[in-house]
């Protein structure tokens, strides 16, 4: 079942290109900026390009598949049919929601591995720190976006109020996660409240790993927990029809 | 032996039952209709019998009472208003559920059985609404079930390819696998089923043979034809199969049950009268159920 979900996934390739290859060019594009190449005061000393920069864009990625491709892609299996003809087989349709969660992760795998070697090899975009960190910091903050996107789709009556729930929380966590504007410069109350969100504790903990620190342990709970009350919502929530 | 049994089934959404004490039973090996106008409850009906739904009161038995996951296992189930991924190709879509039953039936014969093997490789989205549907009854039937449900599979369809699907209807009722057709269409019930549910409202109306139902009309058939002018009607009405007689001026009409076009013939040449214009009328499963419910179910 994930392969054939996997196959179907390849057969509308407009989604996951999508998020791959709109970070990837923005990495690429921004980090060729002479001025993001410099160490700023601003940032204390690091550059844009250090952490800033490739850590926004692989959550920008996860965030394309987890809150508008994961969402819709279920929301139309279950206005077409297609999970009330699973429901008739003795295969539990929660499998086709796994299979589907197993191909986002794996897109947004492959997304993030290929920001870190091209960032690297073509603008010197350091590699992370922390490897292992690095890589446990973005299971778990990808999981929690997931989630995030499993209640969408389990709460959204169509696949027009799916992309619509979907884009209207992606904006603002965006924000405060320090897409637009780095997260050191965002005023102090805007920081705060993007703490107790999932998508700035992934942002920066990935940003701590890919410098080599210790991500902060309120991340790692915020997260977890975002993972914990998504997933139990959205199965507790999930209509099938 | 009973493969479904049904008793006293009700079903409530928000405040109204749209199934309210229906019971009947299927044996092996027939096709059992379920048949009523849109709304009657048929859908809910046969989704509580698949296991799909909870019943509020009432009991469902499939092959002696299984349990609900082993159910599914025997059961091909073919529902309203389902599908398959746009892009998914016919034979992946047969694969792919032959890979959710233990014992599947050879999915590559069932492309075949079913007249799809020109399109195994055509897309789902590609196929057309025949097309579609035989690959919803190949679906069903590819975990090799005992029980076929199988719900409003000719709406839609073209006159041609309703006909081509009852014809492979009955070549797998014919491999000896028990049908549950939900329908509305009179036709269908009358050309394919042995025993029908007639559903209205909810309520369970009768459950009988096609040709028992209709013979529960009084009066089912008619019998038209032109005599001389010099022929008396008394013997006619003096049959016991005759009900009625009308006389309009050359034109005869007798109404009546049973045989009554013999009858009617019979007595003819007794008398030596040599009918023009004979014809004989019988009444449809349409006014069966308008005979028992006093509605038409539309169709």
């Amino acid at each position: 079942m994930i392969i054939m979900e996997a196959k179907l996934f390849l057969r509308d390739p407009a989604g996951p290109i999508f998020a791959i290859l709109l970070p990837l060019g923005l990495l690429l594009g921004l980090g060729s900026i002479p001025s993001f190449q410099e160490a700023s005061a601003e940032m204390g000393g690091q550059r844009v390009i250090d952490t800033q920069l490739p850590g926004m864009m692989v959550i920008l990625s996860v965030v394309t598949m987890a809150l508008s491709a994961l969402p819709a892609v279920l929301v139309a299996y279950r206005e077409s049919g297609i999970l009330r003809r699973l429901s008739t087989t003795p295969v539990p349709p929660v499998r086709l929601l796994i299979a589907q969660v197993v191909n986002n992760i794996g897109v947004a795998v492959l997304s993030t591995v290929l920001l870190i070697v091209l960032g690297h090899v073509t603008i010197g975009v350091p590699l992370p720190g922390s490897p292992l960190a690095f890589v446990g910091v973005f299971l778990l903050g990808t999981a929690s976006l997931l989630g995030l996107g499993l209640l969408i789709a389990a709460v959204a009556p169509s696949v027009k109020s799916a992309s619509g729930i979907g884009s209207l929380l992606m904006f603002p966590l965006l924000f405060v996660g320090g897409m637009w504007i780095p997260r050191e410069m965002l005023p102090d109350l805007v920081r705060r409240i993007g703490d107790f969100l999932p998508l700035a504790p992934f942002a920066q903990a990935l940003r701590d790993t890919w410098a080599g620190h210790a991500p902060q342990p309120l991340h790692l709970v915020v997260m977890a927990g975002t993972v914990l009350v998504t997933v139990v919502l959205a199965i507790r929530l999930f209509r099938w029809e | 032996m009973k493969v479904i049994e049904v008793n006293g089934l009700r079903k409530k959404y928000r405040d109204r039952f749209v199934v309210d004490g229906v019971s009947f039973s299927v044996e092996e090996g027939e096709i059992f209709g379920v048949l009523g106008p849109n709304g009657a409850g048929k859908s809910t009906t046969v989704e509580c019998v698949a296991g799909l739904r909870v019943p509020d009161a009432g009991t469902v038995k499939v092959l002696g009472g299984l349990h609900r996951a082993e159910i599914k296992e025997r059961l091909g189930v073919q529902l309203q208003s389902s599908a398959m991924p746009a892009k998914i190709k016919v034979w992946e879509a047969m694969e792919l559920y032959a890979s959710f039953y233990r014992e599947p039936a050879d999915w590559r014969a069932l492309i075949e059985r079913v007249g799809l093997a020109e399109k195994r490789n055509a897309r789902y989205a590609t196929l057309s609404g025949g097309q579609k549907q035989r690959l919803s009854i190949a679906l069903a039937l590819v975990g090799n079930p005992r029980v076929a449900i199988l719900d409003e599979l000719t709406t839609g369809l073209d006159p041609q390819a309703r006909r081509d699907t009852w014809e492979l209807i009955e070549q797998i009722r014919a491999d000896g696998v028990t049908i549950l057709l939900v329908t509305h269409f009179m036709e269908e019930a009358e050309r394919l089923c042995d025993r029908l549910a007639l559903i209205d409202a909810g309520r369970l109306v009768a459950v009988d043979s096609p040709d028992g139902l209709i013979a529960r009309v009084r009066d089912s058939q008619r019998v038209t034809f032109r005599a001389p002018a010099l022929f008396d009607t008394a013997p006619l009405a003096d049959l016991p199969q005759v009900s009625g007689v009308r006389r309009d001026g050359a034109r005869v009409e007798v109404t009546g049950s049973g045989e009554l076009l013999l009858a009617v013939t019979t007595a003819l040449a007794m008398a030596g009268v040599v009918p023009k214009d004979l014809r004989a009328e019988q009444a449809t499963l349409d006014d069966a159920f308008l005979a028992l419910t006093g509605k038409k179910i539309s169709t």
